[in-house]
């Protein structure tokens, strides 16, 4: 299975990813933002964590108009599996790959932690090797992770179980306290309509083994692959 | 071909939350402003047009914000045109 891993001048979770995605068992491919294609093959598309751009305008803003998005883009159209982490939901969002956008941490501090997260939806392509309503533990790293949708995508995204991931204490109480950015609902993930893009705050590919400090990110990767 | 000088000046829309224009807005009142309120926080982007007239020029410009200069999902944008002579 291969994975593709995008790096976007400013990316600086395209090495972690990579790692976790061979630690998983993927063919894993780095992809650089001016290449107008991905590699034949490509199963999986990785868009990483990162200050692409330098954050300039808006987180995401002007990697979403890199050379490789466009293919990317007719990837996601033809059902192609794509994980946006963090700067890379960002640029899923821009895309609008996926609704919505990230705001600035209600705080407006840069955070840099771990947090908890109910797995609120195991049915994806993404998230069968967790289970439902499973507590996981993730690190975030991120000044704009508020996710915004107007009431209407929220009040869709909500009943047709489109909200993968929500900030919760580590008994999976969902309250303000346990939100870290101010999000809508506690949101910390989503998938889109079709279920093959997947936006996400929390990184998942920093914590694929306990010697880092936690491998709750390693079923994402290996349940995508046996996904496929 | 005329020369424009365009500032474009974008806002959060009504009903976003601004956190920074609610820090600010405490730390005015802090330092014994109580009569600033509604402090919003938002950038400028000032650029030059080359056109052929005034409406061509804002259509680009215009082009331009939806594009790329603002995300309307939470943004409005407002476009001042001067000839530059």
């Amino acid at each position: 299975m291969n994975c593709s891993v995008i790096t976007f001048p400013g990316s600086n979770c395209d090495h972690d990813a990579m790692f976790a995605t061979e630690y998983s068992g993927w063919k894993v491919k780095n992809v650089w933002h001016e290449d107008k294609n991905l590699p034949i093959g490509t199963d999986l598309v990785i868009i990483p964590g990162g200050f692409s751009y330098g954050d300039y305008l808006r987180s995401g803003a002007i990697a979403r108009f890199s050379p490789i998005m466009t293919d990317v883009i007719k990837f996601a159209q033809k059902g192609g599996y794509i994980i946006g982490i963090c700067n890379g939901f960002q640029i899923l969002t821009e895309s609008q790959l996926l609704p919505g956008i990230l705001l600035k941490n209600k705080t407006l501090s840069f955070i840099c932690k771990d947090v908890h997260l109910v797995v609120e939806n195991n049915q994806t392509s993404f998230t069968n090797k967790y289970s439902k309503n499973e507590i996981i533990r993730l690190p975030i790293a991120h000044g704009d992770g508020n996710y915004y949708a107007d009431e209407e995508i929220i009040n869709e995204l909500e009943s047709e179980g489109r909200v993968v991931f929500r900030y919760s204490d580590s008994q999976g109480r969902q309250t303000e306290e346990s939100n870290p950015n101010g999000s809508i609902n506690n949101i910390a993930g989503i998938i889109n309509a079709r279920g093959n893009v997947l936006g996400m705050m929390p990184h998942p590919e920093r914590y694929v083994d306990k010697t880092v400090g936690g491998d709750d990110g390693l079923r994402l990767f290996l349940g995508i692959m046996e996904s496929l | 071909m005329n020369k424009y000088s365009a500032e474009i000046r974008i806002v959060l829309r009504n009903g976003i939350l601004d956190a920074q224009g609610k820090t600010i807005e405490s730390s005015l009142r802090s330092l014994d402003f109580p009569q600033l309120t509604n402090v919003k926080v938002g950038k400028v982007i000032n650029l030059q047009v080359e056109a052929e007239d005034e409406t061509s020029a804002k259509k680009l410009v215009d082009n331009a914000s939806k594009k790329l200069l603002a995300n309307t999902i939470i943004e409005d944008y407002f476009i001042t045109l001067t000839k530059v002579e």
